[in-house]
């Protein structure tokens, strides 16, 4: 009996402890330290809310940088993948209409190498980011559809080597450009 | 691979290794009530607590008091995780109106909280409130992570002591583990973690207008004091549904790194806090040395099988599940340290890895957890390992086995095997039981021989108490939840309290000095010994079912077949 007592009250004690005041006491320094990031990394355009720097969105236009296929459709309501393996037909059969359908979109030659984000569902549903080469594949699709002349194209390309962020501290993780500011550099070319 | 792959895989091995013998001396300080740098930071919360709940921090039980108290300390967090998941939409801070979770669910999550499994039949963005998940779940992760550290010790101090029957005190232990290493730990990486982008804040869902004009609802809440303590306490419970993927739970490539460093460094440590016990670091590097090898195998194999080519493919990377700024490469050391660590959180999601890739992580998981493990579980089964592997050696040389001069006798070699059948038992009958059944075929979302990796992958998880998944399998059904829950509890106590038998039992022994007959545990053969005792009795049992799952699944993928 009285170690059930004990086990109780310091439940109780942990629960107030690491349930209650240590999330608080984070979110207090985060608010004063990092307040744009513990708030989800917003952007504001024109006073109102456009997104989240981090969350990727769904871009089909012909006018704007496509992002990776996403199993959820870019709603994060859930958020996850499509978990298929890699013998599961639909997977096969989705690369292939992913591929038809990039280089159709974008009139690139049958035979262009696609690179493969642009053909796998990612893993959150919600990836911000594509590579380098994956973006300037779909250049020529944007100026023409937005009717550039060859210094806004320069100017568009310019843009994407200017975003492309390299690996942290040099070596983690991979080259990538994140879609969504992108995009939003892309509409002040003038 | 590129240099840069071998560069992020090193850069990580080379901290691990410096890390472990620093925070091994800080935790033998911590538990053998030495002095060190927390105590006069936190000292007065170790002292407010005893007075809280009345004891005398330095009054030792044996192993059933032990027990008895741990038992009861789980039952108490169990029941109330429980009672707040089935009654959230009463309870304050649910922003986004989450309705009650379903019994069977809430059942599920309170037992995978507690045993520090961490599987998620539910998505959390969802489901759970912020009240519960802080409230709740994040309590859990704290108290289940402690819970597993205090066994642990006690097993060292079993093994380290002679002819006493006291073990220690499990509220003391437990106390301590919380407030001088996981506390302070979550409170730095927390913050850390926000630097890169992890949300922590209380607003409601945020809608806002994406730049091609729809909708969009973005989910928040106090993420990052969650996520801090769920890789520190090799817990793995996402705050969102697809866990590190998630570009708010794990935003960078350097969020990435420390996430998974998070994962080892306990379980690491933890080795050289053993050795500092049994007064020879040399005992503590032999099991981080058989740990290590165990690990770069397992991460070799998976590498090699993600960057093969295959002929449904080509030579297209395999980025299905994963993500841009992770790559294959730091998905797949995500991966392995999970599923090594009975951590269970996930960057990638491991249903759509190829096939060998996710035949390692169940293999890890399958092997009792025990790869650096989760935090105290892993290297707590690592001794249920080392004395079978002093009892095998004892037998074919034809003495009475010893480890660390303690004999190892008939009822210890009892409890380890109970102890490692139990893993076995819940991940070889469930699996049957589900592939057979209606109830349990239904649940899945890949046909052929890797619908049937999703079951099993899943009772691996539950049984080694990971909480990693082959997402695609719907989980959160009645005969799932049930199945799972108990799975977790018997991988869990199943192992625990033969563990503390072990320890009350070895503390009652005598200690013979080592003479020159003494077998050495603390050699390369002996490290040679271990690991094949851990694949032959360990892994060879599941061999049969995983050649009927990922193995057949590679070869019918080399031959282009789909489903």
């Amino acid at each position: 009996m009285k170690t059930l007592i004990i086990s109780l009250k310091i439940f109780l004690f942990f629960t107030v402890l690491t349930g209650v005041l240590y999330p608080l006491f984070v979110t207090g320094i985060a608010q004063v330290v990092f307040p744009a990031k513990a708030n989800g990394s917003l952007l504001i355009n024109d006073n109102k809310k456009i997104g989240s720097e981090l969350i990727g969105q769904q871009f089909d236009s012909t006018i704007y940088f496509s992002s990776r296929p996403s199993a959820i459709s870019y709603n994060p309501l859930p958020s996850g993948g499509s978990n298929y393996g890699l013998t599961n037909s639909k997977l096969k059969q989705q690369v292939i209409e992913r591929k038809q359908h990039f280089i159709k979109f974008n009139q690139l030659d049958s035979l262009s190498q696609i690179p493969a984000e642009m053909l796998f569902a990612s893993a959150s549903g919600l990836d911000p980011h594509i590579s380098k080469q994956s973006a300037l594949l779909q250049v020529n699709r944007i100026a023409t559809a937005r009717n550039f002349n060859v210094a806004q194209k320069q100017q568009l390309i310019a843009c994407v080597n200017r975003l492309t962020e390299k690996p942290q501290i040099l070596v983690l993780g991979e080259e990538r450009v994140n879609v969504l500011l992108l995009n939003l550099e892309l509409d002040k070319i003038r | 691979m590129t240099i840069q792959d071998f560069l992020q895989i090193a850069l990580f091995i080379a901290l691990l290794i410096g890390l472990t013998p620093i925070m091994g001396n800080f935790m033998s300080k911590v538990f053998n009530g030495e002095k060190h740098f927390m105590l006069p930071v936190l000292g007065w919360l170790e002292r407010l607590t005893y007075k809280f709940i009345r004891i005398n921090p330095d009054e030792e039980t044996n192993w059933k008091s032990y027990t008895f108290g741990l038992l009861a300390f789980n039952l108490a967090g169990f029941l109330f995780l429980f009672l707040i998941q089935v009654f959230q939409a009463y309870l304050p801070l649910n922003p986004a109106n989450l309705t009650n979770v379903s019994w069977h669910s809430a059942f599920n999550t309170a037992v995978s909280f507690m045993t520090n499994t961490n599987w998620q039949g539910y998505a959390g963005e969802t489901t759970m409130s912020y009240f519960v998940q802080m409230i709740g779940l994040a309590v859990q992760n704290f108290v289940s992570a402690a819970t597993g550290i205090a066994v642990v010790i006690a097993l060292i101090r079993g093994i380290s002591r002679k002819s006493t029957d006291k073990i220690g005190n499990f509220w003391t232990d437990l106390t301590r583990a919380t407030l001088y290493i996981l506390l302070p730990l979550s409170i730095l990486f927390a913050v850390v973690l926000v630097s890169q982008g992890v949300v922590q804040n209380f607003n409601s869902y945020e809608t806002v207008q994406t730049l091609q004009g729809t909708q969009q609802v973005l989910p928040m809440g106090p993420a990052a004091s969650q996520i801090a303590i769920k890789q520190l306490g090799t817990n793995g419970g996402g705050f969102f549904n697809a866990n590190a993927a998630h570009p708010f739970e794990n935003p960078t490539p350097f969020s990435n790194f420390l996430q998974i460093l998070a994962i080892f460094i306990i379980p690491a440590g933890l080795t050289y806090t053993y050795g500092r016990f049994v007064k020879s670091s040399r005992q503590g590097w032999t099991i981080f040395a058989a740990m290590m090898i165990l690990f770069l195998a397992g991460l070799g194999i998976s590498l090699y099988a993600e960057y093969s080519a295959n002929p449904i493919f080509g030579n297209l990377p395999l980025m299905e599940g994963k993500e841009t700024r992770f790559g294959i490469t730091n998905s797949v050391l995500f991966s392995v340290v999970t599923t090594d660590a009975s951590c269970g959180a996930v960057n990638a999601m491991h249903d759509s890895l190829s096939p060998f890739s996710g035949m390692v992580a169940m293999i890890n998981m399958m092997l009792g957890e025990i790869i650096f493990g989760g935090v105290g579980a892993g290297l707590y089964g690592m001794v249920v390992f080392i004395i079978l592997t002093v009892f095998i050696a004892g037998l074919m040389v034809g003495r009475t086995p010893e480890y660390l001069g303690k004999k190892i006798e008939a009822f210890e070699v009892k409890m380890a095997i109970i102890a490692n059948l139990s893993t076995s038992f819940v991940i070889l009958v469930f699996t049957a039981w589900a592939s057979v059944s209606s109830y349990g075929l239904s649940s899945l979302n890949n046909a052929g021989p890797h619908g049937f990796s999703e079951i099993l992958y899943a009772y691996s998880s539950a049984a080694g108490n990971n909480g990693s998944a082959f997402a695609g399998l719907n989980a959160n059904t009645l005969f799932y939840n049930l199945t799972l829950g108990i799975g977790m509890l018997i991988g869990r106590f199943g192992v625990i309290i033969p563990i503390l038998a072990i320890a009350g039992s070895l503390a009652s022994k005598k200690t013979t000095p080592p003479s020159l007959g003494t077998f050495r545990t603390d050699n390369w053969l002996f490290i040679g010994l271990l690991i094949s005792v851990i694949l032959i009795v360990g892994g060879l049992t599941y061999f049969p079912a995983l050649s009927l799952g990922p193995v057949v699944e590679h070869f019918l993928m080399n031959s282009a077949i789909t489903f």
